[in-house]
C-alpha cells in the first residue's frame, strides 16, 4: 500500500486545523512560500492552545518560579526541587478533560501515563500518582458513566505501571456537565546530579526513537483538546488515543537503565502532539536543528503518511538524542525490554526543521518559530464583578441541627471518598506512610524522611471572586501539608477554564492567576511545573474556573508526621485562628439552604502563614497529637473526620451554626495533652494567635455538641461511607 | 536462607518482596530475568507482585509460559520451595503448580484495602511460626483475585488441610471461594496467595502483622 496523497490547502482545511486566518497568513509569511499539508499539520500541532500557551503566556510570567530548592521551574517536562541529600523531587500535573469526557477510561489512562513519562523522562522513578477530577451534577444522565470509566482509568494504568495513588480530589458540580476535569500528577524521585533535560546538545547526533510502535491514534488530539465541545463529542472518540501501561513499566525500566549507562544526551516524550512536539522541542531548546527520516520510523500500520506520523498520539514513545559511541549498548537495552529502537535523524546546525519521507522532503520549517517563538496573545479581558459578603446574621440556623450535619456528612462532594481511591493501589513501593482520606499523602524517600504530596482547589471559590479563590487554592495546599507535619516546598498548578475569547472567561484565568501568584509569593511557594487548559465549554456554558494545585512539601523527620485522627481520650481539642463568621459560598449554604451566593471568605496570608508555622513548630515539638485543617464544611466536618478517622468520640463546647459550618480560611483543629495546653495557648497568645479551647476527646465513640446535638459515630460514618457506592450502584 | 525473585516485564512488586526478603532473612535475594532456562542455586523462588505482560490475554497465562517457568516447575517437583503473591499465585496457577484459578473480583473492581487473613495450617515453610487460627492484617491489591476450583477439588483442599490462609471477619474482598486466600501445594512446598505480606512488615504500614511470615522461612 502507498500512503495516500496530501490534500490541497483550502481555507476549509486550514480552518479544520484549528487556525484563524490571520495564524494562517502569519505563517505563509514565515515560509515565504505555501505550506505543504505536512508542514499546515505541523503548524496546527504546535500552535495551538494546548502546545503553545497562546493566550496564557504573558500571564503565567508573572508566577513566581524560584527559590533556595528550585532546581528546575517551568518549561522542562516536570518541575525539579532540591530536597537534601543528593535527592530530588520531580513533579507535574497536566490536564486530560477532553478525552476523559469522550472516552472516559482511555481518556484518564492516557492521561495517567502522559504526566509518568514526564517525571521519568528527566530521570526520576515515580513514587506517587494523584489526581483532581470534576464531574457534573450527580443526577446528570452521563456522570455515573464518567465518574466510573475515569476512575477504572486512572487505577488501571497507575495499578499496573506500579506507582501508588495516594491523594486526589472528586467533586460534582453542574458546570461540568459537559466538560468534566480530569487532571493527573505524578511525583518522581531522582538524584540531583541525574537529571535529564530536553535541550539537545551536539551537531551531527543520532535521534532515536524508543518505545512503542507508531499508529494512526490521537492524531490531531491537542487540537481538539484545544476547542470547544459543539455538540459532537462522540464523533471525537477516534483522537482519543488507547494507553499500554505494560509498555510503559517496560519504558520506565528501559530509560532509567539506559541513563544509568552514560548514553543519553538529551531526552522528551511523545506528548501531546507526538513526534512533532518532541523534536521540535529538542531542537528548539538546543538552537539546533532536526532532520528526520519517516522511513524509519517503527509504525504499527500500513501506508501511514508523513502528516500521520507526526501527528499520531500514539503513547509509550520517547525522542532521545544519543552519544553515538553508545548506540550499540542502547540498543540492546531497549531490545531487553521488547521495546522499539531507531534511529530516525539527526541533529544539524541548520535551526531547520527537516521531515523526509519516502525520497521526498515533506516539511522544511524554521524550529525555532514553530516551538519557543509561536504566536503569543494579549486577550482582551474584564474584571469579574466582586460579591456582597453575606452576613453571618443573614443565615439562618438549621431548624434541626443533628439533620443538618447528617444532611452535609452525606452529601456528594463531602462523602467519603473511599469507593474511588480503594481502586487505586496506593500501597505498591512499600513507602506509602500516609493513604488517602487524610490532609495529605506520605511517601517516604528515606530512612526517616518523607514528602507529602497534595492537590486543592475549590472552584465554587474560584467561581465568585477568582482573585481570592486562586489566593485560597494555594493556601489550602500548604495548610494541607503543613497539616502532616511537612514543610511546604513547591507547587505545580492545573489552570482549568472556559474560551479564553471571551473577556469574562480571560478576566477569571487573569485574575485567578494574580491570586496565585500573590499566595506564592506570600508563602515561598514557588510554581515549578504547570499545564493550561482552557475551551472547556459545551455549548457556550463554561466549566466553574479550576485551577488545580497540586503542593509538594518535606518531612526532614518521618517519626514526627501527625494524622488527623483522634489519639487518646482525655486530649484537648483546640482550634487555632479563632472561630469563623463567613459563610457565603459555604457548604452549609448551599447544602442546608440551597444557596449558591457570595463572596468567598477572604485569605489572609500573613495570618495564614503565621498559623501554620505555628502549628508546625507545635507538630516539631511532638506536641500536636492529631492535626486537621479546617476547609469545606467548616470546624464540623473537620471535627467529625478526625472521629471517623480514629473511632473516638469528642465532647465540645456549645457551638452554634455559624462557627461549626463558616468556611473562614488560615485554620486548624489541633490536639494535644492535657499538660501541653497552657504552655500552646500561652505560645499563640504570645503570637497574637487566636487560639482556644473548644472540647476534648472522648472514649465514648460520639460527637456531643454543647447540649445542641449528639451523634454516634456509627451513624455518622454510615451516611459519610454510603453515598459514593450507592451512587454508583444506581441506588439514589 | 538462599531465595530468588523472578522478574517478567510487567511485574512490579518485586522491589517490595526483594525488601522484605532481606530485612527479615538478613540475606538478600537474588534477582531472576524471565528469559533465564535455569534458576540459580537456592532454597527458595518467589514469583511476586505485578502486571506480569500487562494481565493481557488473561492474568499470569502469558508468564507461565515464559522460559525460566520450565526450570520452576521442574525444580519444584523435586521439592523446592516456591511462594507467588498476587500475580506471582495467578502465575504458578496458570502454570498448573496449583489447582483452580484467580477470576475477576464478584465486585468487578480492583481492590487495594487492609483485610483480615486468618492462618488456618501453621505446618508450611511460610506459617511456621504462626499460632494456628491467629488473625492477622495484610493488604490486598488486585482485580482478580476470586479463587474458584471444581467441587472436588475444593473438598480435597479443605480436607487435606491444604487452604493456608482464608480471609476472616468478613474481610473476603474479591468473592472468593469458602474465602480461601492462599493454598498450598499437596506436596507443601509451593504456596501461591493473593495478600500481599511484604506491604505489612514494619511500623510504616501501619501494623508489623506479616513479620512472622517470612520469619517462617528461617526455620524453614
Amino acid at each position: 500500500m502507498t500512503p495516500a496523497p496530501d490534500p490541497k490547502i483550502t481555507a476549509e482545511i486550514v480552518k479544520a486545523h484549528g487556525l484563524k486566518p490571520e495564524e494562517y497568513e502569519r505563517f505563509v509569511k514565515l515560509l515565504g512560500r505555501a505550506p505543504s499539508f505536512t508542514e499546515l499539520g505541523i503548524c496546527s500541532a504546535m500552535w495551538n492552545e494546548h502546545c503553545s500557551y497562546k493566550s496564557s503566556k504573558k500571564w503565567l510570567r508573572t508566577l513566581p518560579t524560584k527559590g533556595p530548592r528550585v532546581i528546575q521551574g517551568p518549561g522542562e517536562n516536570a518541575g525539579v526541587v532540591d530536597v537534601g541529600d543528593g535527592q530530588a523531587i520531580v513533579f507535574k500535573m497536566e490536564s486530560h478533560n477532553h478525552p476523559s469526557f469522550i472516552e472516559p477510561y482511555q481518556g484518564s489512562a492516557t492521561g495517567v501515563g502522559g504526566i509518568l513519562r514526564d517525571v521519568f523522562t528527566m530521570g526520576a522513578r515515580p513514587i506517587a500518582a494523584l489526581n483532581a477530577l470534576r464531574f457534573g451534577a450527580p443526577d446528570h444522565p452521563k456522570t455515573r458513566h464518567l465518574v466510573s470509566g475515569v476512575v477504572a482509568g486512572i487505577g488501571g494504568y497507575g495499578n499496573s505501571f506500579g506507582v501508588p495513588t495516594i491523594g486526589g480530589e472528586v467533586n460534582f458540580h453542574g458546570r461540568y456537565n459537559g466538560n468534566i476535569l480530569v487532571n493527573a500528577m505524578a511525583v518522581g524521585l531522582a538524584d540531583t546530579d541525574k537529571i535529564f533535560y530536553s535541550k539537545a546538545r551536539g551537531v551531527g547526533l543520532p535521534v532515536v526513537y524508543l518505545g512503542a510502535k507508531t499508529g494512526r491514534d490521537g492524531i490531531h488530539g491537542a487540537t481538539m483538546a484545544s476547542a470547544e465541545f459543539a455538540g459532537d463529542a462522540e464523533d471525537k472518540r477516534p483522537t482519543v488515543q488507547v494507553g499500554d501501561p505494560f509498555t510503559e513499566k517496560c519504558l520506565l525500566e528501559a530509560c532509567l537503565e539506559l541513563m544509568a549507562s552514560g548514553a543519553v544526551i538529551a531526552i522528551q516524550d511523545m506528548g501531546a502532539a507526538g513526534l512533532t512536539s518532541s523534536a521540535v522541542e529538542m531542537g528548539a531548546k538546543g538552537d539546533l536543528g532536526i532532520e528526520l527520516d519517516l522511513d524509519k520510523v517503527p509504525c504499527r500500520e500500513e501506508a501511514m503518511t508523513a502528516y500521520e506520523m507526526m501527528l499520531s498520539e500514539s503513547q509509550e514513545r520517547m525522542l532521545m538524542v544519543l552519544d553515538p559511541a553508545k548506540e550499540k549498548e542502547a540498543e540492546a537495552i531497549f531490545h531487553k525490554w521488547g521495546l522499539d529502537f531507531a534511529i530516525v535523524g539527526k541533529t544539524t546546525d541548520t535551526l531547520r526543521f527537516v521531515i523526509r519521507h519516502q525520497g521526498e522532503v515533506k516539511a522544511d520549517l524554521p524550529i525555532k518559530q514553530m516551538g519557543d517563538e509561536a504566536p503569543e496573545y494579549d486577550r482582551h479581558w474584564i474584571e469579574p464583578p466582586k460579591l456582597p459578603v453575606v452576613r453571618a446574621a443573614d443565615v439562618p440556623a438549621p431548624k434541626d441541627l443533628r439533620a443538618a450535619i447528617l444532611k452535609i456528612v452525606g452529601s456528594p462532594d463531602m462523602s467519603s471518598r473511599r469507593w474511588v481511591w480503594e481502586q487505586y493501589d496506593h500501597l505498591i513501593q512499600s513507602n506509602t506512610a500516609q493513604i488517602p482520606g487524610g490532609d495529605a499523602g506520605v511517601i517516604r524517600i528515606g530512612p526517616n524522611k518523607a514528602i507529602a504530596a497534595t492537590t486543592d482547589v475549590t472552584p465554587r471559590y474560584v467561581e465568585a471572586d477568582p482573585f481570592e479563590g486562586g489566593k485560597q487554592a494555594v493556601a489550602e495546599c500548604w495548610r494541607n501539608l503543613v497539616a502532616v507535619g511537612a514543610t511546604p516546598i513547591a507547587i505545580t498548578d492545573n489552570l482549568n477554564f472556559g474560551n479564553p475569547e471571551r473577556p469574562e472567561i480571560m478576566g477569571q484565568f487573569v485574575m485567578a492567576v494574580r491570586g496565585i501568584g500573590e499566595a506564592c509569593r506570600a508563602l515561598n511557594f514557588p510554581v515549578v511545573s504547570g499545564n493550561v487548559s482552557l475551551y472547556n465549554e459545551t455549548m457556550g456554558q463554561a466549566i466553574l474556573p479550576t485551577p488545580a494545585i497540586g503542593g509538594i512539601g518535606l518531612l526532614d523527620d518521618l517519626s514526627k508526621m501527625t494524622t488527623l485522627a483522634l489519639k487518646q481520650p482525655g486530649d484537648v481539642i483546640l482550634l487555632i485562628g479563632g472561630h469563623g463568621s463567613h459563610l457565603g459560598q459555604s457548604i452549609y449554604l448551599r447544602e442546608v439552604l440551597g444557596r449558591e451566593e457570595g463572596a468567598p471568605p477572604p485569605v489572609d496570608l500573613a495570618a495564614e502563614r503565621c498559623h501554620g508555622n505555628f502549628v508546625r513548630d507545635l507538630i516539631n515539638a511532638r506536641q500536636a497529637t492529631a492535626v486537621h485543617d479546617v476547609s469545606d464544611g467548616g470546624l464540623g466536618l473537620a471535627l467529625i473526620e478526625m472521629g471517623l478517622a480514629s473511632g473516638l468520640g469528642a465532647r465540645l463546647d456549645p457551638l452554634d451554626h455559624v462557627q461549626l459550618f463558616a468556611e473562614d480560611q488560615s485554620r486548624y483543629v489541633v490536639t494535644c495533652a492535657t499538660s501541653a495546653v497552657a504552655a500552646i495557648l500561652g505560645k499563640a497568645a504570645k503570637a497574637g494567635i487566636d487560639a482556644m479551647r473548644i472540647g476534648e476527646v472522648t472514649a465514648d465513640a460520639r460527637l456531643i455538641i454543647g447540649g445542641a446535638a449528639s451523634i454516634s459515630l456509627g451513624e455518622l460514618r454510615g451516611i459519610h461511607e454510603g453515598w459514593f457506592p450507592a451512587y454508583m450502584a444506581g441506588e439514589l | 536462607m538462599k531465595s530468588a525473585v523472578v522478574v517478567f516485564p510487567g511485574i512490579n512488586r518485586e522491589r517490595d518482596m526483594m525488601l522484605a526478603l532481606e530485612s527479615i532473612t538478613g540475606q538478600k535475594p537474588l534477582s531472576v530475568w524471565h528469559t533465564e532456562t535455569e534458576l540459580p542455586k537456592v532454597d527458595l523462588v518467589v514469583v511476586p507482585g505485578g502486571f506480569s505482560y500487562g494481565d493481557y490475554l488473561r492474568c499470569g497465562a502469558i508468564a507461565a509460559r515464559s522460559p525460566i517457568m520450565s526450570d520452576i516447575r521442574a525444580k519444584s517437583l523435586k521439592g523446592l520451595k516456591v511462594l507467588g503473591v498476587c500475580n506471582g499465585f495467578q502465575i504458578i496457577t496458570e502454570a498448573g503448580l496449583l489447582p483452580g484459578a484467580l477470576v475477576r473480583n464478584a465486585s468487578l473492581h480492583f481492590v487495594c484495602r487492609q483485610v483480615k487473613l486468618r492462618v488456618e495450617n501453621i505446618r508450611t515453610f511460610f506459617t511456621n511460626r504462626m499460632a494456628k487460627g491467629a488473625v492477622v492484617s495484610c493488604p490486598v491489591a488486585h482485580g482478580e483475585g476470586n479463587y474458584i476450583c471444581d467441587a472436588e477439588t475444593l473438598a480435597r483442599l479443605e480436607g487435606e488441610g491444604r487452604v493456608v490462609f482464608r480471609y476472616a471477619e468478613g474481610t473476603n474482598p474479591n468473592g472468593a471461594m469458602h474465602d480461601i486466600a492462599g493454598i498450598v501445594s499437596e506436596t507443601g512446598n509451593v504456596i501461591g496467595m493473593m495478600p500481599h505480606p511484604e506491604n505489612m512488615i514494619e511500623p510504616l504500614h501501619g501494623r508489623t502483622d506479616c513479620r512472622p511470615l517470612f520469619e517462617s522461612l528461617l526455620a524453614a
